[in-house]
């Protein structure tokens, strides 16, 4: 049964953390024997290799947040910097998020490449107009004479007990305006690459990272440990391959459907899971094509239901692809409330990995009965 | 820091004669029609804890002869009178002819005149060298003119033409030219201000950081706001951060005392807005915004500080606006008699009696330019009537700048794979 797990599972730490559940005492050696392969690196890490390489790269690459400099980064992100680049480069802001914000608009519309730092997303409300108005639009108000190669990053989504303030999900919200880009890393690979394809880019950038991720470790190859590694924006990866249902997340979220695709497969439903990587622009061709394959879709995210990344894909999908549909499609997001604080609240407030198998379980219960699979 | 404030010595000369030191009168409270009989502002310059609260006279009583004789003009050649000349009436001319267009239908959505306020953009951007940036707010129209946007190109614009500098996509409020670093137009208020800020800091970081420099000095940025902008909490942040990095950065604020129908007292704790920069460490200088010299004065100065790289100067221009806010403001808050007043003191009229009585140019030579600024704007006119409307292919375009959108090449493979996708070499 572990040889099974081990040959159907991707990466070293979701092995681990799965068998946790089921077989305590075995996945630690397991875990162990399986990641001496691959180098391993956490998300933080990525991330700060990325902005190192970046601001190595192109002089006109600089960082600028609150805590970003001799703090080495609220959440360590741009640990090292500052000794490396000096605090021309690294500039430690007063807590002003409208007034840094525009100034790095304004810096991007004058030939630099600022990456602005927030130190949660929900701080970007406080900035939010010059992101839309001053960032998104310009290239297209000015008819292309003013492009804006700038990146807003920071952790976004819920992270544990921190409250309603600290804890929204601002996909939805980013995603809806033409003009930005916005990317949801979830491995490290996906952190290194996606952020040196951010800061490379001649447009705005939404970055959204997730704090509870920043400490997992995920296996990278050579390949991404390359200096000029990067990924391409506005492409979804395949990170579990499967026939019978796809299920399509983005950040934390991916862990979450990876788990829920290993227990889906003891039970004989072989999900497909899509990493989005990339909200907007989204992988609709990816989306669509796993959805034709499969026939049924399961949406996963961690923000608030109405008007979500999931209405968005599901739509995409009735408009593209609606008579290759089994069955309705079901739709996973957080809680239509803002987050409480006590732990057993906040749990029930956010997807668990049970709710992903219960949903996809629905979606293949509902059209055909479920044909046995090995 | 004390050392190098503003050097406002040439200022305080005709001020220090007339007053005795002592401050100047508070304002009436909830005062409106009275608000413009404001007098003279006292420097603070021999005072220890106002160490940079700097002024310049703004002799604002009219009639007052004796005190507007002893204010003295600094000297201007001919060539810089008439240009000043020129630029002021193609932006009273232009102004105008925009309200014509708009009441004809050529020109809708929501036009801001800046008709009276022409000294103010007039006396800072033709100091200005091309690499400089201009930053301004709604009110845009005369501070692309004065930049060197063609009136044919902003017209254009403003008649939704694809020949506009904007082909139209941006309009009345968005004036956007990146050949001469006019950075927006922007409808909300105070949003120019961070942006001005940031083209500041570019400039400096280019100077300091890739080592770009100019035997001129820093390339500076003036961001133009109002006086309701001065009550915006990005005002305040971005007086802040400019004063801390000591950013080439001339704060102008177009002191119009009114907000659409907010009276600026009705609306302020502390009407006096150059009063502001000393508590941000900045000078703080007032002057009359309906005279172009004397705005010019002290634009040099503040420009000229910001070139060496001694920081942002904020600077409060008394000016006034004779139309509404808009075209679309029927304007019945104002006062006549305080619009009759400020009628009086018209720049253009101002500046003509100026140029007659110091013998720079005649009656007629003034005339001349006045008919080939009425030349230039009919043609604008034309141009904008003749020109075509975007073609519909033109809705989808620059939404983004990478142009085949997502990383994507021209030819269809991803941008990363591209081995000359970074510049540079990544030394890690």
């Amino acid at each position: 049964m572990l040889g099974a797990a081990r040959r159907q599972l991707g990466s070293g730490p979701m092995l681990g953390q799965v068998l946790r559940r089921l077989r305590p005492a075995a996945a630690a050696e397991v875990a162990r024997g399986y990641s001496a392969a691959a180098k391993e690196m956490t998300v933080r890490d990525a991330l700060n290799s990325a902005l190192d390489e970046e601001m190595s790269a192109d002089p006109s690459v600089f960082l600028m947040g609150e805590e970003v400099g001799e703090y080495q980064g609220a959440y360590k992100i741009s640990k090292g910097l500052l000794d490396r680049y000096g605090p021309d480069r690294v500039l430690d802001t007063p807590i002003t998020e409208a007034g840094f914000t525009g100034i790095g608009v304004g810096a991007a519309y004058h030939g630099l490449r600022p990456i602005i730092e927030f130190m949660t997303f929900n701080f970007s409300m406080q900035a939010i107009d010059h992101i839309i108005n001053s960032a998104a639009k310009s290239n297209y108000m000015s008819a292309g004479q003013i492009s804006v190669p700038i990146v807003f990053r920071g952790p976004n989504g819920a992270a544990a007990g921190v409250g309603a303030q600290h804890s929204q999900c601002y996909a939805a919200w980013y995603a809806h305006v033409p003009g930005l880009k916005v990317l949801t890393p979830y491995s490290s690979e996906d952190a290194r690459g996606l952020l040196k394809a951010a800061i490379r880019d001649p447009d705005p950038v939404i970055f959204l990272e997730n704090e509870l991720l920043y400490g997992e470790s995920f296996p990278v190859s050579a390949e991404v440990l390359d200096s000029s590694f990067c990924l391409p924006i506005g492409k979804a990866k395949i990170e579990r391959e499967g026939k019978d249902v796809t299920i399509t997340a983005f950040s934390k979220m991916v862990g979450y459907a990876l788990q829920a695709a290993e227990i889906l497969s003891k039970e004989g439903i072989s999900a497909e899971v899509i990493n989005l990587r990339s909200i907007r622009p989204l992988d609709r061709a990816a989306i669509n094509a796993s959805v034709r394959k499969t026939n049924r879709l399961v949406t996963v995210e961690e923000g608030f239901p109405q008007h979500g990344i999931g209405a968005e894909i599901c739509m995409s999908v009735v408009e593209e692809s609606f008579e290759y549909l089994d069955a309705p499609v079901e739709r996973i997001a957080g809680a239509d409330v803002p987050m409480p604080y006590a732990a057993n609240l906040e749990r029930m407030a956010v997807p668990q990995v049970d709710d992903i198998v219960r949903a996809a379980k629905r979606a293949c219960y509902r059209a055909v009965p479920m044909a046995a699979a090995a | 820091m004390a050392a190098a404030s503003f050097t406002a010595a040439k200022f305080l000369a005709p001020v220090a004669a007339r007053s005795g030191g002592e401050r100047a009168p508070p304002l009436p409270a909830g005062a409106s029609s009275s608000s413009f009989a404001r007098t003279l502002r006292r420097g603070g310059a021999h005072h220890p804890r106002l160490r940079t609260a700097f002024a310049v006279s703004s002799d604002l009583l009219a009639g007052n002869k004796a005190a507007q004789a002893a204010a003295t003009h600094p000297a201007v050649t001919r060539e810089e009178a008439l240009e000043l000349y020129e630029d002021m009436v193609l932006g009273r001319v232009f102004e105008d002819m925009c309200a014509q267009m708009y009441y004809r239908g050529k020109m809708f959505g929501f036009v801001h005149l800046y008709n009276g306020q022409e000294a103010v953009s007039t006396g800072f951007i033709k100091l200005l060298n091309q690499a400089d940036c201009v930053v301004s707010t709604y009110r845009d129209h005369v501070h692309a003119l004065s930049k060197g946007v063609p009136a044919r190109s902003v017209m254009a614009e403003l008649f939704g033409k694809a020949t506009g500098c904007c082909r139209g996509q941006g309009g009345s409020m968005h004036m956007f030219s990146a050949p001469h670093n006019l950075l927006g137009g922007f409808a909300f208020i105070g949003e120019g201000i961070p942006v001005a800020t940031g083209a500041a800091f570019a400039a400096k970081y280019r100077h300091e950081v890739l080592k770009e420099s100019s035997p001129d000095g820093l390339d500076v940025t003036m961001a133009f706001f109002g006086d309701g902008t001065c009550n915006n909490g990005q005002f305040f942040e971005c007086l802040n951060m400019a004063q801390l990095w000591k950013l080439p950065i001339v704060f102008v604020v177009e002191n119009n005392l009114w907000a659409i129908g907010m009276s600026h007292l009705r609306a302020t704790s502390d009407p006096e807005i150059w009063k502001k920069g000393p508590s941000f460490g900045m000078p703080g200088v007032h002057v009359d915004g309906m005279d172009v010299l004397k705005v010019r004065e002290v634009a040099k100065e503040a420009i000229e500080r910001a070139r060496r790289g001694e920081g942002p100067t904020l600077v409060e221009c008394e000016t006034y606006r004779f139309r509404g806010h808009s075209l679309a403001d029927p304007d019945e808050l104002r006062k006549p008699d305080e619009k009759t007043h400020y009628a009086a003191r018209d720049p253009i009229t101002a500046l003509k009696k100026y140029i007659i009585e110091q013998n720079l140019a005649t009656e007629s030579e003034l005339k001349s330019i006045e008919k080939k600024i009425d030349d230039v704007v009919e043609e604008a006119v034309e141009f904008a009537d003749a020109s075509p409307h975007p073609p519909r292919s033109q809705l989808l375009e620059n939404v983004f700048a990478d142009p085949k959108g997502f990383g994507i090449g021209p030819d269809g493979t991803y941008r990363c794979e591209d081995p000359k996708f970074t510049q540079g070499t990544a030394q890690v």
